[in-house]
């Protein structure tokens, strides 16, 4: 990654495009449409039509075959969340609950205080989301835009962060965390989660791409910092912003190891962990009540991801494909 | 965030010397800025990234309850402990494992998917959501779900091998059905990444290649083979590395599915041990050894890419 971030050094009247701001991973617009040469576009025109029928039926078998694996499982956790247990327990299994027994959301939500771990994350989650999409984007603004000493050297600093691995991390924050008694409080669980560096790098190269004449132009008028964000280059940034903001959600809803390490009671660890927890207290016999907490950690990002999901893949791919 | 309104250098004094800000070629007032925007968050990864990873480095030369503030130093036994222990040769093995088929297989299905889905198919826009979607769910979740999936009274699997007049494998007493339980979990669940990447390299590669060979005659293996994989090479070399990569420091299915097990570390890779014995085993500095060796893998498989890619460019 550090190589090409050299190349930033730029005359200032060079081209300050996407491309060539980008460290190797190349192409943060995969969501435009592809220029499609003539070749292309009679192929896209005329669909597989002309492929052959065995082609064709062999094509929809294996799409037939993608759905089963995916759904049939995620369909089986469903069902044997609204099992009873004799239900759950029968063989061959059923494929239908019989009866419907929704008791175990019930159960879940008030007795294992499910509630509580469902709180606990929207909480953490929510305030990860905002403080790291706020300094992302300032620190972003501040590398896109600004010239200070060091600037490059800060830079592949953030970055790098990126490829230390959370377990070389975990042992010493743990035992920081636990010195300042801040096990089990929401302050340990987000601090040390909060920097950015993924989120930095993807919205420094959106900033980077936008037309260079409209920042010199807010920079002559002598627009102040809070105006030229808001007025000038945020309105030109709201789809990296989100992609960005949705992947921050799905990547603090789903964290584990951290507050796995930090929080074990409902007080204040996320789903994930009362998931954990609940399964060390009912689990391997009392399956019904845990596939209902699974359901129940699942359902919100899978709701997002089917509302927004064009935007979120947006985010999650940045970067990765060359353009 | 109030304070950026407040620069070093008070007022407009920029209006006025606009001769010496160009020599210099530093605005004070905007580094002040610069420093406001960007210190918080520096400040974060310093203390929580580097400061821990430095730490943990120097803590792998002591033997250490993580409990305790007791710490005394052995110099290079952790080190030499995990080279010459017995169980070293299988974690590393589980780990090696694990990382080449979870690698292996999410690229080949992942690829798999995204040219079936390329293809005009009626439906293909649903199912292509239905292959991502496991990728934004909890692995901890996924992890305890999948518990059950595989279980080998009453689960999913055991169910479908009996109507094939099949006994299902102990996927729990077995290490290496437990293996293997794992990597399928893991590939069920990030497949959809390597998809989502596939597809888009796809959409954007130059197709003309392909029409020329389809009407030439070529047959569809040679093309794929010849035209449509060396036009992936560079999605395929990114993708392999952060699959690696991340699969290399999966925690959350290995914790929730088998703790580790069975036989105490049928299925512990070295991530896990980092875990197993900084909290469970209360032998930090060992535990931080292990990471440090696991952080020297990272570094070594990044600066092999980041050298690959600079030939490529």
């Amino acid at each position: 990654m550090t190589t090409s971030v050299d190349t930033q050094v730029v005359p200032p009247t060079a081209p300050r495009d996407a491309g060539e701001a980008l460290p190797p991973v190349p192409g943060t617009q995969i969501d435009e449409a592809p220029q499609l040469t003539a070749a292309q576009r009679r192929r896209r025109g005329r669909g597989v039509d002309q492929s052959s029928p065995v082609v064709k039926i062999a094509g929809y078998i294996a799409l037939a075959i993608t759905v089963a694996v995916i759904m049939v499982p995620l369909y089986f956790i469903v069902i044997t969340s609204l099992k009873t247990r004799p239900d759950i327990y029968s063989d061959p299994i059923t494929w239908w609950p019989n009866p419907f027994n929704p008791q175990n959301y019930s159960y879940v939500m008030t007795t294992l205080e499910f509630d509580l771990y469902l709180r606990n994350s929207v909480i953490i989650t929510g305030i990860l989301t905002v403080v790291k999409v706020t300094l992302g984007v300032l620190s972003a603004y501040a590398f896109a835009f600004i010239k200070f000493p060091l600037r490059n050297f800060l830079f592949v600093l953030v970055i790098a962060a990126l490829m230390v691995p959370n377990q070389i991390t975990i042992i010493s924050n743990y035992s920081l965390i636990a010195q300042l008694g801040w096990r089990n409080t929401f302050i340990g669980i987000i601090v040390p989660l909060a920097g950015v560096a993924f989120g930095t790098f993807l919205m420094r190269n959106h900033f980077l791409s936008l037309p260079k004449e409209i920042m010199e132009a807010a920079e002559m008028d002598g627009s102040s910092f809070f105006r030229t964000l808001f007025k000038v280059v945020l309105p030109m940034s709201w789809p990296t912003v989100i992609a960005f903001t949705l992947i921050t959600v799905v990547g603090e809803w789903n964290e584990y190891l951290w507050p796995f390490l930090v929080a074990d009671t409902s007080a204040t660890a996320p789903l994930p962990i009362g998931l954990t927890l609940l399964q060390d207290v009912e689990g391997l016999t009392n399956w019904g009540p845990v596939m209902a907490g699974t359901v129940l950690a699942t359902l919100p990002m899978l709701v997002i991801f089917l509302i927004l999901q064009k935007r979120m893949i947006k985010g999650l791919t940045a970067g990765a494909v060359k353009g | 965030m109030t304070t950026i309104a407040r620069p070093p250098v008070p007022g407009e004094p920029a209006q006025q010397d606009p001769p010496v800000r160009r020599r210099q070629g530093t605005d004070w007032r905007q580094v002040g800025l610069a420093a406001l925007l960007i210190v918080p968050n520096l400040v974060l990864l310093l203390v929580f990234t580097y400061r821990p990873l430095l730490d943990n480095i120097r803590l792998s030369f002591y033997h250490w309850n993580i409990a305790s503030p007791r710490k005394t130093f052995i110099g290079l036994d952790n080190y030499i402990e995990w080279f010459t222990s017995p169980s070293t040769g299988t974690i590393v093995f589980n780990t090696v494992v694990f990382t080449i088929a979870a690698v292996a297989g999410s690229m080949i299905i992942g690829l798999a998917l995204a040219m079936l889905l390329d293809q005009k198919l009626i439906g293909r826009g649903p199912v292509r959501s239905m292959v991502f979607a496991p990728y934004v769910i909890s692995g901890a979740a996924i992890g305890v779900a999948f518990q059950f999936v595989f279980d080998p009274g009453y689960g999913l699997i055991q169910d479908i091998l009996a109507r094939l007049g099949l006994d299902s494998p102990h996927f729990y007493q077995n290490a290496g059905w437990a293996l293997f339980m794992i990597t399928t979990t893991y590939v069920w669940k990030n497949v959809g990444y390597v998809f989502v990447i596939y597809l888009a390299a796809l959409q954007g590669r130059r197709e003309d290649l392909d029409e020329a060979a389809e009407i030439d005659g070529t047959p569809a293996w040679r093309r794929f083979w010849r035209i449509t994989l060396p036009q992936l090479r560079g999605t395929t070399f990114f993708l392999s590395i952060t699959v690696l990569l991340s699969s290399f420091q999966v925690f959350d299915i290995i914790n929730v599915m088998t703790g580790g097990g069975p036989f105490e570390i049928g299925t512990t890779t070295m991530v896990f041990q980092v875990y197993q014995e900084t909290f469970v085993n209360s032998r930090a500095g060992y535990g931080a050894a292990v990471a440090t060796i696991m952080f020297l893998v990272v570094l070594l498989i990044t600066v092999i890419q980041v050298r690959m890619q600079d030939k490529e460019q």
